[in-house]
């Protein structure tokens, strides 16, 4: 019985890992490979089945003028505005679930958990809903095609998530805690920055991954609120593709594309494990 | 520096927390608040720490207005029933917290919180994080991080409720010593507790609390031996002090078939409906006492605590030794009726064995 266990075990973990590693394989296989090693059947061994090149990932850096793509320029900016608009949401979003934690909110019938889910209700909408708003509210103040605007954007997108996540985490750290730090001589914003925020990394963290996730992955606003200046990359990605779908260029930027998910991935994955509120309230 | 509560009231829904609540603590003194769960303990500590504003009442401390200073500014301290410390920092940094926050310079810090460690006995712990500390070595911990402000009160909230048994007895010695040590001459010291035991063995003055109402306010010996009500003879004694209705006529106490001659100081008594009251303690095993059935017997450390009942009355004995008993067992007892209380029907005291009133 125990041994099936173990075997039963061992054999899922398997099997979701080839599920999960497989196409990273593929893509990265095809992204060495030319037209015809593509065309060719199904191949996977570099030298041996295959002759490998490095032209999927050179088109990647060249300027347009030269036949490449370049994606250098739209990388940074998804770089720049994920990271900008993750950070402010992290912080707007973290006073604000502070503040719905903490203190008791009264306009008529809306309280507390009904500003809450206004926030929440942002992410429910179908974006398409979205699209035409945003887009009229963003020529009315003349952003469209803009980074700013973007970021704006993404602010809106992703501050809910940060909000949402911290308050159900600032509801687990004991309001005692709080209170013990006013008694020993803080004030409000210094129990909150001194007792509070140290005590709520793990929650900041997910938070902050989680907007740099729905951030660096969003093609549909990227996509309607831009044209010629500026350009993200999951935009300039789907852009690569024409008559002749060249795989290998298009592997070649999916790859670059997930890695700083990756890298976030492992940082994150280090932090989670350290949850450290045991000792707060016994 | 006294601190002058007056009329405090505190209701945030349909039930009061705090009722008309006044007092007056003189500084150097120990003062316990006495009060079942949800008696409005906590929500007067807090009052007193500046965490809740009060419906309406005053708090004056030092012949200033209370209410008006904010918490941070106030000079408390207060120690929790669950252990509250900072998770991130370590014992020393848990300790130092208070002081850092004052700007006092490191080499102070250190000497005060190095002193507060050995007066909590956890000398050796500064280096360790919160989560490897016991219950009872996290209390201490925010106990010395309360003692180190040199506050000029110090508020505790059932410390030791949720300790163990051995080390709530350790812990409460310990106090006792801290205590009187006389913290500080200028300290005002409040303490709240359900525990009419750990009252007792603090020996302040008490004040006996209820559905946030003062019900009595006195020293300890006075609220044991006088209980000026059922209520507040109910919540001082554990178990519960056992309440029989009876009449007295011709100097005999008489219930469900039983005539005791009533002592000296009941026999004067002749309102009907009178309530007797008798400690679980003062009523002992006889053989050729009164017959009452077993209904449940619980034996709690060296002691066994014995519900019985004879027709409509129900009461707990409890007797210094461990005895099996099984359920529905007939035993006899006897009533040390010399120590009994009277309380009138509308709960009052009426006569007491130490001389209350009619005595």
């Amino acid at each position: 019985m125990n041994k099936l266990y173990i075997f039963l075990k061992y054999f899922f973990i398997v099997v979701w890992t080839v599920f999960v590693v497989a196409p990273f394989l593929w893509a990265l296989t095809t992204s060495f490979k030319d037209f015809q090693s593509v065309n060719g059947g199904v191949t996977y061994i570099p030298w041996v089945d295959f002759e490998p090149n490095l032209e999927g990932w050179k088109v990647l850096i060249k300027s347009p003028a030269k036949g490449g793509v370049d994606i250098v320029e739209p990388y940074f900016n998804s770089l720049f505005v994920t990271c900008t608009a993750s950070l402010i949401s992290i912080i707007l979003g973290t006073l604000s679930a502070y503040a719905l934690s903490r203190y008791t909110f009264k306009a008529g019938f809306v309280k507390n958990n009904d500003i809450t889910f206004f926030f929440i209700s942002q992410r429910i909408m179908p974006p398409i809903v979205l699209s035409i708003p945003f887009f009229l509210f963003l020529s009315s103040i003349n952003l469209l095609d803009s980074l700013t605007g973007l970021i704006v954007v993404y602010i809106v997108l992703l501050m809910p998530i940060a909000v949402w996540i911290m308050v159900d985490f600032f509801n687990k750290v004991p309001r005692e805690i709080d209170e013990t730090a006013l008694i020993d001589g803080c004030n409000p914003y210094q129990a909150f920055l001194k007792v509070v925020l140290p005590n709520s990394i793990p929650g900041l963290i997910v938070a902050g991954m989680f907007c740099i996730i729905f951030g660096w992955i969003d093609f549909f606003f990227a996509f309607i609120l831009t044209f010629t200046e500026v350009q993200l990359l999951p935009v300039k990605i789907v852009a690569l593709n024409s008559s002749v779908t060249p795989w290998w260029s298009l592997s070649a930027s999916a790859l670059v594309s997930v890695a700083p998910l990756i890298i976030v991935a492992f940082i994150v994955e280090r932090y989670l494990s350290k949850g450290n509120l045991s000792g707060a309230i016994k | 520096m006294n601190l002058i509560a007056n009329n405090l009231t505190y209701k945030p829904s349909d039930q009061y927390h705090l009722n008309e609540v006044s007092f007056n603590f003189k500084e150097g003194n120990l003062y316990t608040i006495l009060g079942r769960t949800l008696s409005g303990k906590t929500t007067l500590l807090k009052t007193i720490a500046g965490l809740l504003t009060p419906d309406s009442g005053a708090i004056e401390f030092d012949g200033k207005d209370f209410l008006k200073v904010p918490v941070w500014q106030r000079n408390v301290a207060m120690v929790y029933q669950q252990f509250i410390n900072y998770p991130h920092l370590n014992v020393f940094e848990n300790i130092a917290f208070p002081l850092r926050q004052r700007k006092i310079d490191s080499e102070e810090i250190n000497n005060k919180v190095m002193d507060s460690l050995k007066s909590v006995g956890l000398v050796g712990y500064e280096n360790r994080k919160i989560q490897e500390l016991s219950g009872g070595q996290q209390q201490r911990v925010s106990l010395a991080r309360s003692l180190v402000k040199n506050a000029k009160i110090l508020l505790l909230d059932e410390p030791l409720v949720n300790l163990d048994y051995k080390l709530r007895e350790q812990l409460r010695e310990e106090f006792k010593s801290l205590f009187s040590k006389g913290l500080a001459d200028e300290t005002i010291l409040i303490y709240s507790t359900t525990d009419p035991r750990e009252t007792m063995e603090l020996n302040g003055e008490v004040i006996v609390l209820d559905e946030g109402k003062v019900l009595q306010v006195g020293p300890a010996k006075e609220i044991f031996e006088n209980p000026n009500s059922l209520k507040v003879a109910e919540i001082s004694n554990d178990p519960p002090m056992n309440i029989i209705e009876a009449d007295i006529s011709n100097e005999q106490i008489r219930f469900e078939g039983i005539e005791i001659k009533a002592p000296s100081h009941l026999s004067k008594l002749t309102k009907g409906g009178l309530n007797i009251g008798l400690r679980s303690s003062d009523i002992e095993l006889s053989e050729n006492g009164h017959e009452f059935e077993v209904e449940l017997a619980e034996i709690s450390g060296s002691e066994t605590l014995l519900h019985l009942k004879r027709g409509k009355i129900k009461i707990i004995i409890s007797i210094e030794e461990v005895l099996n008993f099984k359920i529905h067992d007939k035993i006899k007892i006897d009533f040390k009726i010399d120590r009994a209380y009277a309380f009138g029907a509308d709960g009052k005291l009426e006569s007491s064995p130490f001389g209350g009133l009619n005595g």
